[in-house]
């Protein structure tokens, strides 16, 4: 149960601290990713629109030189000389020198007839009439028109610049078409990583570029990639950035529109490759995470295993004191007991011991030392008298057991008080070949007790040693202080049988004894350990049978 | 040896009747009383040199005796009598002006000598008065 106890405990201390430190920990690492994601997020949305824009600025000035171009050749040039094939051709290779965009050129008069043609469709263009292209109106009423791409037989992608001309009360049309390679050129320098998309759509979101991924020139962008329909991009305005899932996919949106308003610059990028150091940071911050739970975890089992040591620990100590406590009220409850008992039997001991005197005086009388049975009576009340004595003996051993006498104070070298002791032993361990070693720490502080006491108490223990053990054996006996405790230790053990296991909790009990009836009263070791008590020491027994059994007796010194 | 007048006060009667009867025999004039009250009746009445007194007795204790003893007849010597846990009340005893204590229960020689010396002390301080 102690042990279920325990281990419930010590579960809650685990679950406590792994909860306690890794809560705040993920909550942390969620949060700096958070805001690492965010701005990271935000840099890499700012630079595709840095990207955006800078692409829709170059294409805008594509756009606008051509215009420019053509313009200032319409304006520089009247109808008459342009007319002239042979003078436009040469105007053509000059501006086709500077820049290889230019397909053709030609000049078409208001009534849509195609007056002069340079280019490679010489023969398929000439005489061709323009008055219903919906271009023709176009330019007609805006001065000037840019087309979508188209491939028109010749079946290469270009798209057509128109600029109209007033020429006195003549209108007339100059007419370029540009090779869009070159602007495929520039959408496609916006194409980053290896997923990353670029093209541009008109305003019904038709491809005028070739997309890598996303549909084919010319046709509706597509967004088959994802299982799913593309937004219409055409209807954009301004530059948009965001990031954005199609179809489960992430992906981001850099839409530009263009100065013509007619195209849109559309950059897609794949999340995963713009913002791969976003997910290293998470991968290794995951890391980390896991690696300092891990060590969390490792921490709470090693930390909870202390505690719950020292717990037991306390809980042995406790119980210790605990079963102190018990022997000493145990003590205090006998010592009562036994003094009344002590009190009850003296009276008719006195008594008996009365009688018995009489009786011995009486036979002193010479009218009855001549009865035939006069020495059975005297040796009758010789032993009365002798047992007698032998009870009040324990009486008196019973009341000093129960007393509660304050005992002396004074001063006490308890080295001179065992060697004191000892001197009233010596005969008698002699004469039982037994040798008492003695291991007197020198320059042992003295305590304040009362000697005859402990004197008592080290004879109890001493003879008790050379009861033991009985014939051929050494006591020892040390001396030692405590300076940590500030106390007297006094050790005293010998080599006897030891005493069982199962008597070794007994041994302090009044009335316990292992001598035989009428050897010993069972009260030394209690009235020992009461005496110890109350000079304030502790009084402690190891005993191994076999071996022998040491007894320890604590002293405070007091200052 | 002396011939002394005791008083020997017991609650118990058949030691107070024994002990009576062995100090007679050895000459001494003796008597017993069962309780302080009675003592101290009997002291009224008598010239006696030494008090045997129990200590542990019903109705007025040994101590309380000792002190009226003490208070009415301050010359006569009084050795204290303790039977169970009191060695406290024999030393007090003492101290209140008591001769010596003895244990119960006491060979009656051992208490001979205690009786005597403290007669003897008797008859020193009446000399000196």
């Amino acid at each position: 149960m102690e042990r279920a106890y325990y281990r419930k405990l010590r579960w809650e201390i685990i679950t406590t601290i792994i909860i306690f430190s890794v809560l705040p920990l993920m909550v942390l690492g969620a949060v700096i990713y958070h805001q690492f994601s965010a701005s990271y997020t935000a840099k890499t949305l700012e630079s595709l629109r840095t990207l955006a824009e800078n692409r829709r600025a170059s294409l805008d000035l594509f756009l606008e030189e051509r215009v420019a171009q053509l313009t200032t050749l319409a304006g520089t040039h009247s109808l008459k000389s342009l007319r002239d094939e042979e003078y436009l051709h040469k105007v053509f290779n000059i501006i086709q020198s500077r820049s290889r965009a230019y397909i053709d050129l030609g000049v078409i008069d208001d009534h849509g007839d195609h007056l002069a043609y340079v280019g490679p469709y010489h023969s398929i263009l000439k005489g061709v009439n323009y008055k219903d292209e919906e271009w023709f109106s176009a330019v007609m009423a805006s001065g000037l028109y840019v087309s979508d791409v188209f491939t028109g037989f010749r079946k290469v992608p270009h798209f057509i610049i128109a600029v109209m001309v007033r020429e006195r009360n003549q209108n007339w049309i100059l007419r370029a078409t540009i090779d869009s390679e070159i602007v495929e050129n520039i959408v496609q320098a916006a194409m980053i990583g290896k997923n990353g998309d670029a093209f541009l759509v008109n305003r019904d979101n038709i491809l005028q570029t070739s997309p890598r991924f996303h549909g084919k020139l010319l046709e509706p962008v597509s967004c088959a990639l994802y299982g799913e329909s593309c937004p219409n991009f055409g209807s954009a305005t301004g530059t948009i950035v965001e990031e954005k899932s199609i179809g489960g996919m992430e992906r981001l949106y850099g839409v530009s529109v263009l100065q013509n308003k007619r195209w849109v610059l559309v950059i897609i990028e794949d999340p995963a490759e713009q913002l791969s150091p976003l997910f290293r940071a998470r991968y290794l911050g995951a890391l980390i995470g896991l690696a300092g739970i891990l060590v969390i975890i490792i921490g709470a089992f090693f930390t909870s295993r202390s505690m719950m040591k020292e717990l037991e620990e306390m809980e042995r100590k406790k119980a210790a004191s605990e079963d102190m406590a018990v022997q000493s009220s145990k003590m205090a409850a006998l010592g009562k007991m036994a003094a009344g008992i002590a009190h009850e039997i003296n009276n008719p001991l006195a008594v008996i011991g009365e009688k018995a005197g009489w009786m011995k005086d009486l036979l002193k009388k010479e009218d009855l030392a001549h009865s035939p049975n006069f020495q059975e009576f005297a040796d009758s009340v010789a032993k009365i008298e002798h047992h007698v004595a032998r009870a009040k003996k324990i009486t008196h051993r019973l009341l000093s057991f129960g007393r509660r006498m304050e005992p002396v104070t004074e001063r006490v070298d308890i080295n001179q008080t065992l060697e004191d002791t000892i001197e009233y032993l010596v005969n008698e361990a002699r004469y039982r070949n037994i040798e008492i070693q003695t291991e007197l720490a020198a320059g042992l502080p003295t305590v304040i007790s009362d000697s005859s006491q402990l004197q008592q108490v080290f004879l109890n223990i001493i003879n008790n040693g050379i009861d033991a053990i009985g014939k051929n054996g050494v006591i020892q006996i040390k001396t030692h202080f405590l300076a940590r405790t500030n106390q007297v230790a006094i050790e005293i053990s010998d080599n006897g049988p030891g005493i069982p296991k199962h008597m070794l909790d007994k041994i302090f009990d009044p009335f316990f004894t292992t001598k035989e009836v009428g050897k010993g009263t069972g009260l030394g070791l209690s009235i020992s350990y009461s005496i110890i008590e109350k000079l304030g020491g502790r009084m402690m027994v190891a005993s191994e049978p076999g071996k022998g059994t040491t007894f320890t007796i604590y002293l405070p010194v007091q200052e | 040896m002396d011939k002394f007048r005791v008083l020997v006060v017991d609650d118990e009667e058949d030691f107070l009747e024994t002990i009576v009867k062995r100090l007679r025999d050895r000459g001494l004039e003796t008597h017993g009383v069962l309780s302080g009250e009675k003592a101290l009746q009997f002291l009224e009445g008598q010239d006696t040199d030494v008090v045997v007194l129990d200590v542990r007795m019903p109705g007025m204790d040994g101590i309380e005796t000792l002190k009226e003893i003490k208070k009415r007849k301050p010359g006569i010597e009084v050795i204290m009598l303790t039977g169970h846990a009191s060695v406290e009340s024999g030393i007090q005893g003492m101290q209140l002006g008591a001769f010596d204590y003895v244990m119960k229960p006491v060979p009656l020689d051992e208490l001979l000598d205690k009786m005597r010396q403290a007669y003897e002390r008797k008859v020193i301080q009446e000399e000196q008065l």
